[in-house]
């Protein structure tokens, strides 16, 4: 039994971990554009300029 | 038609010889652009794009290039950034995407350029002057697209938080019955392999601890709207799921109290996590819909050139006039106001109001009202009315007046619920007090068969039943680029017994097209005349005329004609006073319609007449629809003689000529009084309160604002077929939807008696919940499946449309 004690914290931590990131991820607007993610995977990067754009990936309208 | 020579290098229309920069490109402007991505090494977007034969060309010198005031949409933040939202039309592919935030990112004064590929939006973030915007975006407009400022405030936020708040709630409910479900099972298992009963209540009260705030929060938009329909003395479907869910959760923390064996937990936070798929899925189909619908109609918003006593112009929105304003109306620009013509004489294309397919000249003194289109030359308007005075505002009044019937439509699945609950609640009664006083059990397990019998009716099955075909039947349409933005539309759309057709624009194409084979010479020398000018007869005798080289030194009189001088004097091309031709002027004049005259000197006049073509397929269209029965009927403001002539061509038998608004939205009243359901199929801002008042309204992209409002159903494209499309999507989701409460009513009358005996354990409530559910879910997406028999008319196949959904 005690393993029970231990294994369902577990279980349910993780559960809430993938909760937590799902809804951090949908508060960031990752979801706002989904055919857009699924083409940008493709977009070579050599052509934008490099000056700290990295960043704005996260800061979608809401 | 004369083969076109090569495909533009930029936009890939095909290259005439007539183009101005033959043979790579078809324009100016698409070499310029051209040039520019040359310049900055952005060539490679040639080689990734893919054109999407649905999406405007890219064509930088097409149409006018709209006018707006960029900055007054901007807002600035506390750093001094600006921002500014942005609808862009013209995106093709991914390329597109890269392109463009690639462009503007090139400029340093931009911090942000991000496109939004599902939505065609862009957010723009820079820093400096606010005016600056104009030079940033300049590039992208120079490649062709258009950019169009919006408030993302006035567009649909309500529904976007929403739906985000449903995808919260089910991301919640999803956790939490995994995890239950995970406790159930070994709850389930420990029935047959003998689980002490002090680690059973250890997992009934984790799956309490889980379950209780999840359902709580997941709940939330149940409960709200079972609280409101309650509160308007209505009952919805989310009457009876809410009960179920809180007196199956409230049963189950009893029972856990108690150490008793069975607790319903999983079924309550499975059937909450199974309706919010639905419900999320629901939403999100027609959250696409309405922001393609809302897309387009940005697209035709403009703003209106105003110029100051100081004689200086200023860009303003059309709802900022006020009345003694004088406004530009440059020739090509739709009119954004009503007023009075000061200065300046041309033609209107007035269709759009009216019906009248033949522009109307206009001179000072002359009225013109909001969305007509200013045609060959510029005019100087004062603003007459604004706000509640206009036609447009009175036009409003009318479909408000006229919209009441159908606010009134119930949908099936509340008159199901309607019909459903009150019945579930009296078995659930008639058991707990029939198990108490007859069965003479406590009334603690009285009280546990009569919830029972809650939960195993829980219409799971029953609330999938609606949605799941909805969303499925939405996004077909979708695809075929038929936007549907009602919720019932489709259901309305089955009763249909009567179709009424608009002419101008819907059964016709709106753009007139040369009748009869004028010789070949005449039609040469006239259309390289008309190349010179942007009216719709001239641009109509180009378009006949095929590869036109245009002629040099032309001048045009607006309202009259081009003229030009020729060898042996002026050769004129125009009206028929323009070209002194006598009012009798002997013409065999069987054909009726807009004409066009060539005089030359000496030689014996030309006369084109022109016809505004149906569109392609209506014939076949309006075929179709007869041999199902339907009873069709065209209205029209246009002429008698037009609409007579249209009507017997495709076989309408009941027409009416001259309509005006309000005789229309009558027309459609009296015989929804004679129980009659019609179908309105219009695009003129004439037709909005006959699309209002009629039982479902079809309207084409190209319809004014105000009808497409109006609408239930917006397409795009020029195939009337998407009417035949709508009406068979529409009968085939209804039958899917009549067999799934079918399939729930009959998994119901096999559980019912079982739950009503006290048979029930929380496994055979969670087999049969989620079995019925899946049985109903595998129904629905049948629809999926094309019969084999051509439906309809020129269905288009769906890689071609493809591109319509993400909008």
């Amino acid at each position: 039994m005690s393993n029970l004690l231990l294994l369902i914290p577990i279980a349910l931590f993780l559960g809430l971990l993938g909760l937590g990131a799902f809804l951090w991820s949908l508060r960031s607007g990752q979801f706002d554009d989904m055919e857009g993610a699924a083409n940008r995977i493709l977009f070579d990067d050599d052509d934008v300029k490099p000056s700290g754009n990295s960043k704005k990936f996260h800061q979608d309208e809401s | 038609m004369n083969a076109p020579l090569q495909s533009c290098r930029h936009c890939g229309e095909p290259v005439t010889a007539m183009s101005p920069a033959a043979p790579d490109f078809c324009c100016a402007g698409c070499a310029g652009a051209y040039e520019l991505l040359g310049e900055m090494g952005l060539t490679s977007y040639y080689n990734r794009r893919a054109i999407d034969p649905k999406v405007r060309a890219l064509r930088p010198d097409e149409e006018e290039v709209a006018n707006f005031d960029f900055t007054e949409l901007a807002s600035t933040d506390n750093e001094g950034h600006h921002h500014l939202n942005l609808m862009v039309d013209g995106i093709h592919c991914a390329a597109c995407v890269w392109l463009i935030e690639t462009l503007l990112q090139r400029n340093s004064a931009v911090i942000q350029a991000r496109v939004n590929m599902t939505t065609r939006r862009l957010r723009l973030s820079w820093q400096g002057e606010v005016a600056d915007i104009e030079d940033i975006i300049r590039p992208v407009m120079q490649m062709g697209y258009r950019l169009i400022p919006f408030d993302p405030a006035a567009l649909e936020q309500a529904t976007t938080s929403r739906n985000k708040e449903l995808l919260r709630c089910l991301a919640v409910a999803g956790f939490a019955a995994g995890n239950v479900m995970l406790l159930s099972v070994s709850v389930w298992a420990g029935y047959f392999q003998g689980m002490g009963g002090a680690t059973r209540d250890l997992f009934h009260w984790i799956s309490a601890l889980i379950a209780l705030p999840a359902a709580a929060y997941a709940g939330l938009p149940f409960y709200r709207s079972a609280i409101g329909a309650i509160r308007n003395r209505r009952v919805n479907m989310d009457v009876p799921i809410s009960l179920g869910v809180i007196l199956a959760l409230g049963m189950s923390l009893a029972q856990t109290i108690r150490g008793e064996p069975h607790a319903y937990f999983d079924s309550a936070i499975t059937l909450l996590f199974f309706l919010l798929i639905g419900r999320y899925l629901d939403g999100r189909a027609r959250g696409q819909a309405r922001s393609a619908a809302e897309h387009l109609l940005s697209l035709n918003a403009r703003s209106i050139t105003v110029i100051e006593p100081d004689g200086t112009r200023r860009l303003i929105a059309p709802q900022k006039a006020t009345p003694g304003m004088i406004v530009l109306a440059a020739a090509g620009e739709r009119i954004g106001i009503d007023g009075t013509v000061i200065e300046g004489q041309s033609d209107i294309d007035t269709s759009i109001i009216t019906g009248e397919s033949i522009p109307v000249l206009t001179r000072p003194g002359t009225t013109v009202f909001a969305g007509t289109t200013n045609i060959s030359a510029p005019l100087r308007i004062e603003v007459t009315a604004t706000g509640g005075n206009t036609l447009l505002s009175e036009i409003v009044r009318l479909m408000e007046n006229a919209e009441q019937g159908r606010a009134r439509y119930v949908a099936i699945a509340d008159r199901v619920a309607k019909a459903y609950a009150p019945v579930v609640h009296t078995l659930s009664l008639a058991t707990f007090i029939g198990w108490w006083l007859i069965g003479g059990i406590g009334w603690q397990d009285a009280l546990m068969n009569a919830i029972a019998v809650l939960i195993i009716t829980c219409p799971c099955a029953l609330a999938l039943a609606v949605p799941v075909v909805q969303v499925i039947a939405t996004g077909r349409l979708l695809r075929a680029g038929i936007l549907v933005k009602s919720a019932t539309a489709l259901e309305r759309l089955t009763k249909i017994t009567g179709i009424i057709f608009d002419k101008t624009g819907t059964l016709t194409t709106g753009k007139p097209e040369l009748v009869g084979q004028p010789p070949e010479d005449k039609l040469m020398l006239a259309a390289g005349m008309a190349a010179n000018s942007n009216h719709p007869l001239s641009r109509a005798l180009v378009r006949a005329a095929g590869n036109v080289t245009p002629q040099a030194n032309v001048s045009e009189q607006a309202g009259l004609g081009l003229m030009m001088q020729g060898p042996a004097g002026p050769i004129r091309l125009g009206s028929r006073t323009f070209c002194d031709i006598a009012e009798n002027a002997d013409v065999p004049s069987d054909i009726t319609g807009p004409e066009l005259w060539l005089a030359e000197p000496g030689v014996a006049p030309t006369r084109f007449v022109f016809r505004d073509t149906m569109r392609s397929d209506a014939p076949d269209v309006v075929e179709t629809l007869r041999k199902r029965g339907f009873d069709m009927t065209l209205l029209s403001g246009d002429r008698e003689s037009t609409v007579r002539q249209l009507a017997q061509t495709l076989g309408i038998p009941n027409w009416q000529a001259r309509m005006s608004p309000t005789d229309k939205a009558n027309h459609i009243q009296t015989r929804s009084d004679d129980g009659k359901h019609d179908l309105m199929v219009g695009d003129g801002i004439n037709d909005a309160p006959a699309l209002a008042a009629a039982h479902a309204s079809m309207s084409p992209a190209t319809a004014a604002e105000i009808s497409q409002n109006a609408a239930d159903i917006v397409f795009q494209g020029d195939r009337l077929g998407a009417v035949i499309e709508a009406i068979d999507v529409a009968r085939k989701a209804d039958r899917l939807v009549r067999q799934n409460f079918a399939l729930s009513f009959a998994y119901n009358v096999i559980t019912i008696p079982l739950a009503v005996s006290g048979f029930v354990t929380p496994l055979f409530a969670a087999i049969a919940m989620s079995s019925s559910s899946l049985i109903v879910i595998a129904n629905a997406l049948r629809l999926h499946v094309k019969s084999g028999k051509p439906e309809g008319v020129d269905i288009k196949p769906a890689t071609e449309l493809s591109q319509q959904a993400g909008t």
